[in-house]
């Protein structure tokens, strides 16, 4: 696999944000009740994503190190602003259902994440590819996320009825279970799981709060 | 990367104002199609509150605009004493702007609605057909479990069946408490009756099911997993019927309505 391939690839399985880095969890929990919703967020998280990789690749050696952290944050925030607006001024139906998680964007740990570890090193090529694939696999959870949760929720998908609810006149009984927010953890849950049954490197080293305290510790405290 | 302090300054100054300047031309470039929208949205809910247009109904904002200038005319109204204000541009009067203006609202006493303040004048919507009236739309909002849910109930002219309910805005949970949105449920209100035969505020959403409008006329079915969102409802409803709300102008309407007929 060539270089480009791998960062561009790389994040969608093997070193997924929400599957590996278990970043980003909170939007996937709130936007994936429905799909056009988890859709659209996927976008409009791979536009910040791509447009503020690419700046701040661009500028990654006028970024003075002592206020690299808000140079970035104050990209990343105007960047959300102005998709906030596009998605009020063409999308509007989504963009109320949508509400606040547009603007939590910002808060969304994989945009800072690729900033600093991997904008601030990297030409702005690089980057881009970077942050498509970071989306990307971002947007794959919350594809796959959102699927079972519409479907079994609320029997819909993409608004269409797939399964004639009993409030609507049918026979399906809707888990509303699936539209709250603990189901999506249990799907995060159960992705996290079957891609470490399939890729097994991905499991982490057994941990105990004791080898903190051992002599010689190392480890990552994250 | 270390780099001198008057670099530092400079850069920040420099990068602060770009996207100063960029976020303000984008949003000020999209306010109006963003107001459009809004608004939009906003006649949509009317109309499909009023029976101007049905639910599977996929309209242009052309044919929105033409129905909602045939069909209704919007008055603002002096809640206190139920009269229709002259003089005042329906259209682009804020309600909400004046709910929070302590000069142009009041506060009210604590109720389950969680209303705070009250504008002085209202806009509602009378429905037309011809010259004749055939109904009035007026807005309603309360909290109902993590948020306040905006809309509008309509009336007959006997300003007692309702005619529809609707809810523009509200934050609460897709598929429980948002099922206020199902067309379903919404199908459930037209033909109870909003006041008892004393004329004291009765229409609530109940725990459970509901019987038809006939023989049931003042409770609707509960939202199902959705009991304080429910409970919301019917306190707006409760609210809005009432003393504070539309009860005196709800009278006058009446009381005109009966005088043309």
């Amino acid at each position: 696999m060539s270089k480009q391939n791998e960062i561009l690839l790389d994040p969608l399985i093997d070193n997924n944000p929400i599957g590996l880095q278990v970043l980003g969890i909170c939007s996937a929990l709130a936007v994936t009740t429905q799909l056009d919703k988890a859709i659209v967020m996927t976008f409009a998280v791979m536009f910040v994503l791509a447009a503020s990789n690419v700046i701040i690749s661009l500028l990654r050696n006028q970024i003075p190190g002592s206020v690299r952290i808000i140079a970035q944050l104050t990209i990343i925030a105007s960047l959300v602003m102005i998709a906030d607006q596009f998605l009020r001024a063409f999308l509007y139906e989504i963009s109320l259902q949508l509400s606040v998680f547009v603007g939590l964007i910002i808060t969304n740990c994989i945009i800072m994440g690729r900033a600093e570890a991997f904008a601030m090193q990297n030409k702005p090529w690089p980057a881009f590819l970077d942050a498509i694939g970071n989306s990307a696999g971002y947007g794959l959870v919350l594809i796959a996320v959102a699927i079972p949760r519409e479907l079994l929720g609320s029997g819909k998908l993409f608004g269409v009825t797939v399964l004639q609810t009993v409030s609507e006149g049918g026979w399906y009984v809707q888990n509303g279970f699936m539209v709250m927010a603990p189901a999506a953890f249990i799907l995060i849950g159960i992705f996290i799981w079957a891609v470490r049954a399939y890729r097994p490197e991905q499991v982490e080293e057994e941990f105990h709060v004791g080898a903190l305290f051992e002599p010689g510790y190392e480890g990552d405290l994250r | 990367m270390e780099h001198s302090a008057r670099h530092t300054m400079i850069f920040t100054a420099l990068l602060c104002v770009v996207f100063s300047v960029l976020v303000s031309s984008v949003a000020v470039g999209l306010k109006d199609r963003q107001d459009e929208n809004v608004r939009l949205d906003r006649i949509k809910n009317v109309l499909g509150v009023a029976g101007l247009k049905s639910t599977d109904e996929d309209l242009s904002a052309e044919e929105m605009l033409a129905r909602f200038e045939s069909g209704l005319e919007a008055r603002v109204v002096d809640l206190a004493t139920g009269e229709y204000v002259e003089g005042v541009d329906a259209l682009s009067f804020d309600q909400r702007k004046a709910a929070k203006d302590s000069e142009t609202s009041e506060a009210v006493p604590a109720n389950a609605a969680k209303v705070r303040r009250v504008p002085h004048q209202v806009v509602i919507y009378l429905i037309k057909a011809g010259d004749e009236t055939s109904g009035v739309v007026i807005p309603i909002e309360g909290y109902g479990l993590w948020s306040t849910l905006y809309g509008y109930l309509a009336l007959e002219t006997d300003g007692r069946t309702v005619k529809g309910i609707t809810y523009y805005s509200h934050g609460e949970t897709p598929g429980l408490g948002g099922e206020v949105d199902n067309d379903r449920w919404k199908a459930l209100w037209p033909g109870r009756l909003a006041f008892d035969d004393k004329g004291k505020p009765a229409l609530r959403v109940k725990k459970g099911q509901a019987g038809p409008a006939e023989t049931d006329p003042y409770q609707v079915d509960g939202l199902s997993g959705a009991t304080i969102t429910s409970r919301g409802v019917s306190n707006m409803l409760a609210f809005w019927l009432g003393r504070d709300g539309f009860a005196t102008y709800i009278q006058k309407f009446k009381q005109q309505q009966g005088g043309q007929g």
